[in-house]
């Protein structure tokens, strides 16, 4: 997936540009609409981040411009948070907005929504084994099977399916899986661990258990 | 006392002089106290049957009814004597005493129901209105035509002088105060007047005090002819004594009506009484069908056929030739044309 | 407001007034002229008929002689029933007349001329005419004087008679002038009220200036009134730019902070460290929240102070606010069950949603992952109520009603990021309009029941 982040904070745009790589997406920031206009003018783009107060202008008001001839989906970035404001993004045109500060999870929760229903084209489907793996629509197919996984299976999936081979603790994965302040221990890795396990079982992929270090999916 | 005309203004000034000249007087008793004092020029025979219907319908009220000339009647006003009403044919005294302030104002229903010309000022109210007509004895005249004009009058006279020689009568202006009225109120309005004075100055005229006895002396064919008669007393007398003897001519040409007038004296005590007989009169006055009564109403001059120049105008203009000067110039030129010898 | 009364019946009385007085003016000043006019009338009547006397004045043997021409009363008689008075005299020796009228002192100066004068006489007022005329008396020409007087009841009647019309007319001019002053204050005072009517029909936050014709007197202050409305206008729209314009200050440092906070937590490794870390997201988070509360509710006191009512199709909306919340639920796998219900209500979107996002936000919140969290409408009595039913822990002791309250949380929230104004403001909401929030622990504390139950319409 390729993101456009227009964020003239540099600081955050830096944590969002890492946090997203992390997840295997392509992110071109920009500081300013100048920059945006002339990202979307050389490259395609899956969804663009959007931050409202820019220095050269409203991004709302680049949206409305702008909407008529960008058919990839926007999600705004607002530090504003008055009720009218949140429904006035919507109206302009973007497909969802969050308020900042944000939580990444949140973030990639609402990223994955929103590319799941603009959906269609960009589909980004990732091959285990004999099964393919859905991360956007959170579908495993084996041939005419189709299996329903639920959003925390389909992360950790998507996790090891983008890591294969490499071993993966088990705070890395907490950390991709649960928002920061969920109280969970490391006990419920090994849960999630379990179940998926027994997901993909007959699919031609496994998850080891490496002693000590953590996971690694293998075929 | 007849002369007294003569100084009526000078009587202003004057004191009274002697006591009141009574021509009647009779006493109408009623059942209560009050007494209503009349003082009139109008006979008795004509005058009692109004009396009589006044009474009947005010039975408590006693009426003491004195006659006396008109002359008489203004003076004894003047003078304040003690009369709760007057009732005058002489127009011009009457309303003399009213500018003058000698009447008590009275206002009813009955009065302002008068036409305009028939009150002035709510001081004088007029009752009847009375044609001046000539009277001739039908005897003297015959084989003679009757004259309707004073030119006509004038011709005839001169025509028979020996027919009429003294037997023409008329008013002698200085002693009544009704002829003298019809006199100056006739010498202002037609030229006539003055020639067919000079025509009966020619003749020895008899002269009057008062239409009554003019009237009989006609009857009597004593007089061919009398000249300026009250018509409402020849026309009584005409009722009463119906030989034949009498006749009544009008004069076409121009005919004075005067008003026979009421006025209640200033010092009136039975002023009720006085105004209820004034809104009786009033009220016959206005009266459409002539009745029974001796006198006519306001509407009727009883001359149909005559030049209507309407009643002598109630007004200061009245007291033009009460004015002593004028009389004494007026008096003179009368004594002038009828007294030739 | 302080009442000061009525323009219009201040005009209408201000107007009435002066036709009052114009009325009371005209009378005054009719009567006066008819009194004025019937004096002279018989003024000159009175010299017309002293003059004709005086014509007559002739000598004769040396004798003042003189005639009253008949004329000279009748032309008094004409005029009026007056009492008419006169007098011919030589110094002190009266020819003729009423000897004891008085006449002036000063006739003997004027002669040929008529001297008017009033005086009393036989206890009447009277009008004097007198000329004075030279007749040759024997040698001697000695002055005469000619006086006629009447009484002025005529004059008195006439003027009473014109004054009576003239008062009637007066009435009459001033009723009419009442009657169209009231109307001119009326029509006067339309656009006034066509300008009043105009600004009374805008919505609460129509602030566009007025545009319409006005006379010029009211220009003024229909440019004051669209000044006023563009300052407040501006003075809102500077608040709201303030608010976001802070809003935006405060969060995007904490945004930076949070951001990095977090790849900080990933990459740690030790446990304190990470707790350390955790710590401070969450009290970014806490004060983000805050203030964000802080600011909608700010935003829902000023709505519902004016609240703007449109029909809304209820099921719609809580369609759109349940999809919205999606992805924060999915992040727990927490699934969102909706049963929706057509049904319409009067009321503000804005405001509802907001309501219903805070409540529903309460519940993910405070639900267990992978729980159901049900949305379900119902419409009984004119009401429509939608329930959100959680599976979480419940309300915990105490009464419900204290959740409600500003800054009130729950006994059991502890780990839970909350400003405790999220209920309060769905409940400020609901009973801005005409509804209410009911909150109840489900039986055996095996989830919580809020239910926005409004006015259906």
């Amino acid at each position: 997936m390729r993101y456009l982040l227009v964020e003239d904070n540099l600081e955050l745009a830096e944590a969002v540009v890492n946090r997203l790589a992390l997840d295997g997406h392509a992110v071109d920031h920009a500081a300013c609409l100048a920059d945006a206009e002339d990202c979307l003018a050389a490259a395609q783009y899956d969804l663009i981040l959007l931050d409202v107060m820019l220095p050269d202008g409203d991004g709302r008001e680049f949206l409305a411009r702008s909407r008529t001839r960008l058919e990839t989906p926007v999600i705004v970035l607002t530090a504003r948070s008055q009720v009218s404001d949140r429904v006035g993004a919507l109206d302009q045109g973007a497909d969802d907005y969050i308020t900042k500060p944000f939580d990444f999870s949140e973030l990639e929760a609402r990223c994955r929504a929103v590319l799941r229903r603009r959906g269609g084209e960009a589909r980004n489907e990732i091959h285990l084994g004999d099964a393919v793996f859905d991360p956007l629509a959170g579908t495993l197919r084996l041939g005419a099977d189709s299996i329903d996984l639920r959003n925390r299976e389909i992360r950790l999936l998507e996790v090891f399916a983008r890591h294969k081979g490499q071993i993966l603790s088990k705070s890395q994965l907490m950390d991709r899986l649960f928002s920061y302040d969920a109280e969970v221990t490391e006990n419920a890795i090994e849960v999630y661990v379990g179940r998926l396990r027994r997901r993909i079982d007959g699919m031609g992929v496994r998850i080891e258990t490496v002693r000590g270090l953590g996971y690694r999916m293998e075929n | 006392m007849r002369h007294a005309c003569l100084a009526i203004f000078l009587s202003l000034f004057t004191t009274m002089l002697a006591a009141l000249e009574i021509e009647d007087h009779r006493f109408f008793p009623g059942t209560g106290e009050r007494v209503l004092k009349v003082i009139s020029t109008a006979d008795l025979e004509v005058f009692a049957p109004y009396l009589a219907a006044f009474q009947s319908s005010q039975p408590g009220l006693s009426i003491d009814y004195t006659v006396v000339s008109s002359a008489e009647l203004y003076r004894a006003i003047r003078n304040g004597a003690a009369f709760d009403l007057a009732l005058s044919s002489a127009m011009d005294l009457q309303f003399q005493l009213a500018n003058d302030g000698f009447a008590k104002s009275h206002r009813s229903e009955a009065t302002t129901a008068l036409p305009d010309w028939a009150r002035w000022r709510d001081l004088i109210f007029a009752f009847t209105a009375e044609p001046a007509v000539v009277v001739l004895s039908t005897q003297r005249f015959q084989g003679l035509y009757l004259p309707t004009t004073r030119q006509e009058l004038v011709t005839l006279l001169r025509e028979y002088p020996e027919r009429f020689e003294g037997s023409v009568g008329t008013y002698d202006v200085r002693d009544s105060g009704l002829g003298y009225l019809f006199a100056t109120q006739e010498a202002r309005s037609t030229d006539a007047y003055w020639r067919l004075s000079e025509v009966m100055g020619r003749l020895n005229p008899q002269l009057y005090c008062c239409s009554g006895q003019m009237i009989d002396d006609v009857a009597e064919g004593r007089l061919a002819l009398a000249y300026n008669v009250l018509g409402s007393y020849a026309a009584e007398r005409l009722a009463r004594d119906s030989g034949g003897r009498v006749q009544i001519l009008g004069m076409q040409d121009f005919t004075n009506v005067i008003l026979r007038t009421a006025i209640i004296p200033e010092g009136a005590q039975e002023t009720a009484g006085a105004g209820a007989l004034i809104d009786m009169l009033a009220r016959l006055g206005q009266r459409d069908v002539p009745g029974d009564w001796p006198l006519p109403p306001l509407g009727q001059t009883g001359a149909d056929n005559v030049v209507d120049f309407g009643p002598i105008r109630l007004g200061p203009a009245l007291m033009v030739y009460l004015d002593p000067l004028n009389r004494r110039a007026f008096l003179t030129e009368w004594e002038n044309a009828l007294e030739q010898r | 407001m302080t009442g000061t009364g009525s323009i219009g019946r201040r005009l209408t009385l201000l107007l009435a007034g002066v036709a009052a007085m114009l009325s009371v003016l005209s009378w005054w000043m009719v009567t006066g002229l008819a009194r004025q006019a019937a004096e002279r009338t018989q003024d000159n009547v009175l010299a017309a008929s002293v003059t004709t006397i005086a014509e007559t004045l002739r000598s004769e043997q040396g004798e003042v002689r003189l005639e009253l021409p008949y004329s000279a009363f009748s032309m008094l008689g004409a005029i009026s029933e007056d009492r008419v008075f006169y007098r011919v005299a030589t110094g002190d020796t009266i020819l003729t007349g009423y000897e004891d009228l008085p006449v002036p002192n000063e006739i003997v100066s004027s002669l040929g001329r008529v001297v008017f004068d009033t005086g009393e006489y036989s206890g009447e007022e009277v009008r004097m005419a007198t000329v004075s005329r030279l007749v040759l008396a024997g040698a001697q020409p000695v002055p005469v004087n000619v006086t006629v007087a009447q009484t002025r009841g005529g004059v008195a009647s006439i003027s009473a008679e014109l004054s009576q019309l003239a008062a009637f007319l007066s009435v009459a001019f001033f009723l009419v002038a009442v009657s169209l002053s009231a109307f001119a204050a009326r029509t006067s005072l339309k656009p006034l009220n066509e300008i009043a009517a105009a600004v009374s029909r805008r919505g609460p936050s129509d602030l566009r200036p007025l545009r319409r014709a006005a006379p010029t007197e009211l220009a003024p202050l229909l440019t004051s009134l669209n000044r006023l409305m563009d300052r407040l206008g501006q003075s809102i729209r500077s608040a709201e730019d303030f608010i976001a314009e802070a809003a935006h200050r405060i969060r995007t440092p904490l945004a930076t902070v949070r951001a990095q906070a977090e790849i900080a937590l990933r990459s740690a490794s030790d446990d304190d460290q990470k707790q350390r870390l955790r710590q401070m997201i969450r009290a970014i988070d806490e004060s983000s929240r805050s203030a964000g509360q802080l600011l909608d509710h700010a935003t829902v006191i000023y709505r519902t102070d004016d609240l703007v009512r449109t029909p809304v199709m209820l099921s719609d909306l809580v369609s759109q606010t349940v999809s919205g919340l999606e992805p924060t639920a999915s992040m727990k796998d927490i699934r969102l069950d909706v049963e929706a219900l057509r049904a319409k209500a009067e009321v503000d979107p804005v405001l509802i949603e907001n309501a219903l996002r805070n409540v529903l936000d309460n519940a993910i919140k405070y639900s267990p992952p992978e729980t159901v969290v049900k949305v379900a409408m119902a419409e009984t009595n004119g009401e429509v109520r939608i329930a959100v039913t959680d599976q979480g822990p419940g309300l915990g002791e105490g009464p419900a009603d204290q959740l409600t309250q500003r800054f009130q949380r729950g006994r059991n929230t502890q780990g839970i990021v909350g400003s405790g104004l999220g209920l309060t403001i769905a409940k400020d909401v609901l009973v801005a309009h005409g509804g209410r929030l009911e909150l109840e622990t489900l039986q055996g504390g095996t989830g919580t029941c809020a239910t926005l139950v409004l006015p259906s319409s």
